[in-house]
């Protein structure tokens, strides 16, 4: 079984939003980082760019895999997960956590009703 | 039509595996982490089952000719118990398979087995049986990939899991290339010390119906095809239908890098071409080369110069994971083949900066 924490909403292609203060943090799910394995490269947008829900803002790449990334909600990127660049392994070790990807400053926080639930999230992946 | 099971799918399945296909068999892509398995075999010792390898013997009395028309190499240096890496070349001299020719003991006559890769059994028996026929040989062939298991047991500690599991045989009397028949718990199994990882290694086949009996005899990490693939590539090692193929990267095995396999004072299939393009020289060739950017190099993106002009393609590529580094192989022209010759990688649509390493890559 996988692990997904009922804080937080998600998209169908294995993105997860929390809200930390006035930011909306970003990742990848339990079930995500364990189909790609072993995670060796991430690429990810630089502070301050603008994302719009549903556009592609980075690559997850493991030794047998390459997954586009999927912005959940528009906003402007506040924060980076840098450690990733050089610890990209911390995706597959500890998803929600040290593995976070990115922080956006919401654009349109109507957009959060369009994500799943967690109950609809875990639905999806049984 | 469904996907070929080895022997163990269940036993892989009930272990955690996650299963590929490859080369029209279900095999196990990973068990935990290719990482970790990768590792297992760098430091340790790991077990493969690669029992999609094709086999085919071939006996009678000219045996020995038909095998030495239709590979590159020369079949009749193999004493019984030898083997040899080898071509399978067309007229063309374009590289159909590669294989691993073992001699088996004499019966009567000489007797060859040839290690074909996944999926290329049918192909090579219909090859074997109608050059036999054109030549009016008398040589019996015979398609025994689903009476032989295959396992590659391979690491620094290899010989220690054969030795455990087949005390009497003294496996590790076997130079590499060596061969020989082998109880192992009871099993007769032809064990070589021979593998695709560049580690010290044994290859066991056996009967298809004991394979269980084998596997679970042989003490080591279980290994999926995932880290089989970064192992080779690491070394530098070809992978067919992927950094040669006949429809979709036709190159020779000068091209290839494996001119040492051709011995052009042999009569083959293919010869004529190959001596032409050894007279004449290539124009390109099989290279390493590591990227000096954050990415990952991936089979079929574009390498340029590092003014962005197109030079070739990437046929194999991956994050090494010993060195933690971006490595590929691929072709280049030869002008470009040299060691630290600066080039790029276009990940994606974006320049990567790399540098050709000859293979391989680790020590």
């Amino acid at each position: 079984m996988f692990e997904i924490p009922d804080d937080r909403k998600y998209l169908e292609s294995h993105e997860w939003t929390t809200t930390e203060g006035d930011a909306v943090r970003i990742g990848i799910s339990d079930f995500a980082q364990d189909e790609l394995g072993d995670v060796v490269f991430v690429e990810l947008p630089a502070e301050g760019d603008e994302l719009a829900a549903g556009e592609e803002f980075g690559v997850v790449e493991s030794i047998k895999a390459v997954s586009d990334l999927y912005a959940p909600i528009s906003g402007t990127v506040t924060a980076v997960n840098e450690e990733l660049f050089d610890a990209p392994e911390l995706l597959n070790d500890d998803p929600y956590g040290d593995g976070w990807m990115l922080e956006l400053e919401p654009a349109d926080e109507s957009e959060f009703d369009d994500l799943l639930s967690p109950e609809e999230y875990r639905e999806q992946t049984e | 039509m469904g996907l070929r099971k080895p022997p163990l799918y269940d036993v892989h399945a009930d272990a955690g595996a996650t299963f590929t296909e490859f080369g029209g068999w279900d095999m196990p892509v990973e068990y935990d982490s290719i990482k970790a398995e990768h590792a297992a075999v760098r430091e340790s010792v790991g077990i493969f089952d690669v029992s999609h390898m094709s086999e085919l013997e071939v006996s009678g009395p000219d045996a020995t000719a038909l095998m030495q028309r239709l590979t590159t190499n020369d079949v009749t240096a193999l004493e019984p118990g030898d083997s040899q890496y080898s071509a399978i070349v067309n007229d063309e001299g374009v590289i159909i398979d590669d294989t691993v020719v073992y001699r088996l003991p004499d019966r009567d006559e000489r007797v060859y087995l040839f290690i074909p890769n996944a999926g290329h059994d049918e192909e090579m028996y219909d090859r074997w049986t109608s050059f036999r026929d054109d030549w009016d040989l008398d040589a019996t062939v015979e398609d025994v990939t689903e009476d032989w298991a295959m396992f590659a047991v391979q690491g620094p500690d290899a010989l220690d899991s054969v030795t455990d599991a087949a005390p009497d045989a003294a496996l590790g009397d076997l130079s590499k290339f060596q061969a020989t028949f082998a109880d192992v718990v009871g099993v007769e199994c032809w064990v070589a010390r021979t593998g695709y990882t560049g580690e010290d290694g044994f290859e066991v086949l056996c009967p298809w119906d004991d394979a269980e009996t084998v596997w679970s005899a042989l003490d080591a990490t279980p290994c999926g095809l995932g880290s089989r693939d970064t192992l080779r590539l690491e070394m530098g090692y070809l992978l067919s239908g992927q950094d040669f193929d006949p429809e979709t990267e036709p190159r020779t095995p000068y091209e290839a890098g494996i001119g040492f396999v051709v011995k052009l004072d042999t009569e083959f299939v293919g010869r004529d071409a190959l001596e032409r393009q050894h007279e004449a020289g290539v124009d390109e060739t099989f290279v390493g080369f590591a990227l000096l950017d954050r990415g990952v190099p991936r089979h079929g993106y574009d390498i340029a110069t590092p003014d962005g002009e197109v030079i070739g393609v990437v046929t194999s590529g991956t994050m090494s994971p010993t060195l933690s580094e971006p490595i590929g192989l691929g072709y280049v022209p030869v002008e470009y083949a040299d060691d630290e010759t600066e080039i790029s990688i276009l990940v994606r649509g974006r320049e990567k900066r790399a540098v050709i390493v000859t293979p391989p890559f680790i020590n």
